[in-house]
């Protein structure tokens, strides 16, 4: 036996001769390729959407923020309100000698932001240069808060990508242009195009920055602070750090350190820890039950081909009789079976593809995760499909090695 | 001597044992034409089974062309009947999915022959034995006799020095059983090929050269026939 157009001929020709059955057998192993690799890029998908709202935010990250007391402490009542100030932001600084930065927030909701007869919704959130090591700004023009905006106080400010989109129409740096909000006027010296969602003053986009002194000046907060990020140093465990926080700023603000209610923290190593073992947890189920498909879908295929071998076992007595090796009907049926599985899975492979692609075309709003199965991926699933074809191949081939010559002869 | 049996044994053991042939011993020369004869069940085709290697026999020996026929591997018995032995059978065992010349071609196809060469060489027995116009037809697109003939090129095809035929007539009428006959003469004549026939039909038979006649297992009677006039086989002794 060679190798040449006459052996793929052969396999061609026992696979169409029942169209409709090596159709059906096919279509198992289609769906089953399909089913897996659409769960896969699904996944992916919807894990990159979600990781969007992370994006540029530092892993290692801790916010704190001040509630009420719920438990009595050292003659005061529960109930009493914790106001963190810009002297607790110093006092972290120089306990915590684990974090690389503190920087503090205040936040206006519900401002309205004005250019000429524009008009956008938007909160204004005060902050030191240093916030963008929590999350890292993507300036598509100007230059994002300074340290000398804060300290010279400058009314300047780094506007979201839905404000700029909304005020500025067409486009164009609108740096050095001024915005109103509220009464004041503020010069525009960036434009910040993150779309994380993680800060807890709202979503990126729809935030515009100002230094956090003149935030503090101009909507009365003296020298409160809402929020404090702050991000830990290379190798340090966020959890760790938990503790010490609580005992220091309970000391300041004479509250009991147990009293979790009266510090709210987030800790966005945990949050990325449980997104992650979601996501590696949903992924194990896309596998299993993709695999699980596609293992059933092999299994249709070995029992199709026992049946096609039982009714074969003329021709292949016949094939054996004029001079075919077992080892040449064993190549035959595994090469049918390979054949079957990988022409039905490759279908499969560009079936799921061009579905992932529509879900990247038609994808919701300014998020654009990628759904596409990699190259990679579709190597390693058609490296499978061959194991797959060969394994259900074997015992229908193993049954027609068995066929003798001498099975030629019998009629029926 | 080409083919020499000496005490072959041949046992069916389904449930019950079955013993077929009881000690075979027979002798065919290079160039013979010889019919094998016998009543129904008395163990034609199990001998011809074992002369071709589509079977195995459990007492004995068999030596073709000088080399014991026993435990071959698949390797070596598979190359036997590639190479030395051509079957032809009474159903014609053509592979009905494949035409005429693609069924010719594939004894070739397992020898490993180039696709070219082996399309070229069916193409050219096909037209020797008057077929060339049918070589694109299926097998269910033929006449018996026309099958039959296809047949005997696809056992032609490797040049075997041996064509055994199980009732290759059983499933002919009296004129193509004459032409598929006539066709083995030629063979056996022309190109010196052994030919071994098994049938039921003394004017088959007449045509060989020897008749070997077979009974309960054995041996009988082994008439030579050179003339071709068989007192035994005249009409009145058809089965
Ligand atoms: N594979 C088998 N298993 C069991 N018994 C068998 C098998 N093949 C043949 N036999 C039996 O062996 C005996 C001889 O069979 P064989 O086919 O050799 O007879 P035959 O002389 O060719 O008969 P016929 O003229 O009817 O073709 C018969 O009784 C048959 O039933
Ligand atoms: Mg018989």
């Amino acid at each position: 036996m060679r190798l040449d157009i006459d052996f793929f001929q052969e396999i061609t020709d026992s696979l169409t001769r029942n169209k409709r059955r090596s159709l059906l057998t096919g279509f198992g192993i289609f769906w089953g390729l399909f089913m897996l690799l659409f769960l896969v890029g699904g996944g992916k998908g919807v894990k990159g959407m979600l990781e969007q709202n992370f994006e540029g935010f530092a892993t290692n990250s801790m916010i704190v923020y001040a509630d009420r007391t719920t438990k009595p402490y050292k003659g005061f009542q529960e109930g009493r309100d914790i106001v963190l100030t810009t002297k607790d932001v110093q006092r972290l600084k120089s306990m915590i000698p684990e974090l690389a930065t503190v920087t503090p927030e205040v936040s206006r909701w519900g401002q309205t932001a004005t250019v000429g007869s524009r008009t956008a919704n938007c909160q204004v959130s005060g902050r030191e240069a240093v916030y963008a090591q929590i999350q890292t700004p993507d300036i598509r023009y100007g230059r994002y808060i300074t340290e000398e905006d804060v300290r010279q106080e400058r009314k300047v400010c780094v506007i979201g990508k839905r404000i700029y989109q909304q005020l500025f129409p067409g486009g164009g740096n609108p740096c050095g242009q001024f915005i109103q909000i509220g009464d004041i006027f503020f010069q525009i010296v960036g434009v910040d195009y993150c779309v994380s969602n993680v800060n807890i003053s709202g979503n990126a986009q729809d935030n515009i920055c100002v230094p956090i002194t003149v935030s503090q000046r101009l909507y009365n907060f003296g020298d409160e602070v809402e929020l404090i990020y702050m991000v830990g140093k290379e190798g340090v465990k966020m959890v760790t750090l938990e503790k010490r926080l609580r005992s220091i700023l309970a000391r300041e603000h004479i509250f009991d350190p147990t009293d979790d209610d009266a510090l709210e923290i987030f800790n966005s190593e945990q949050i990325f820890n449980i997104v992650d073992t979601l996501f590696r947890g949903l992924n194990f189920f896309i596998w299993l039950i993709g695999i699980g498909t596609l293992l059933a879908g092999s299994i249709g295929v070995s029992n199709i081909m026992m049946v096609t071998v039982r009714e074969r076992t003329t021709e292949i007595g016949i094939r054996r009789a004029i001079g075919a090796t077992p080892r040449d009907i064993l190549v035959q049926i595994m090469m049918e079976s390979s054949a079957l599985t990988l022409t039905a899975g490759t279908f499969g492979i560009v079936f799921s593809v061009f579905v992932l692609n529509l879900f990247e075309k038609i994808n919701m709003q300014d998020m654009h995760p990628s759904f596409q199965i990699s190259f990679t991926t579709a190597i390693l699933v058609e490296l499978l499909l061959v194991l797959l074809g060969v394994l259900a191949g074997l015992p229908p081939a193993l049954r027609a090695m068995r066929i003798k010559p001498v099975d030629a002869m019998r009629d029926e | 001597m080409l083919i020499e049996l000496k005490g072959i044994h041949k046992t069916y053991d389904n449930g019950q044992p079955l013993h077929v042939l009881k000690g075979i011993d027979l002798s065919i020369d290079n160039g013979e034409f010889v019919s094998i004869m016998g009543s129904s069940g008395s163990g034609k085709s199990t001998l011809l089974n074992i002369l071709g290697i589509l079977d195995n026999y459990d007492e004995g020996e068999y030596h073709l062309d000088g080399h014991l026929i026993k435990g071959l591997k698949e390797r070596e018995a598979a190359d036997y009947r590639n190479r030395t032995i051509g079957f032809v059978f009474q159903s014609f065992n053509l592979i009905p999915f494949k035409t005429a010349v693609e069924n010719v071609e594939l004894p070739l196809f397992y020898q490993g022959v180039s696709r070219t060469k082996r399309r070229e060489a069916a193409m050219q027995l096909l037209d020797k034995l008057g077929l060339a116009n049918w070589a694109k037809h299926y097998p269910n697109e033929m006449s018996g006799g026309q099958k039959q003939r296809v047949a005997i090129a696809r056992a032609l095809i490797t040049h075997p020095r041996i064509i055994l035929a199980d009732e290759p007539t059983g499933a002919l009428d009296s004129k193509t059983s004459v032409e598929v006959m006539d066709l083995l003469g030629q063979l056996n004549r022309e190109e010196k090929v052994t030919i071994i026939v098994v049938t039921h039909e003394s004017g088959v038979a007449n045509c060989a050269n020897k008749i070997v006649h077979i009974k309960d297992g054995l041996i009988g009677e082994i008439e030579l026939n050179s003339q071709h006039h068989a007192s035994t086989f005249d009409k009145n002794n058809i089965k």
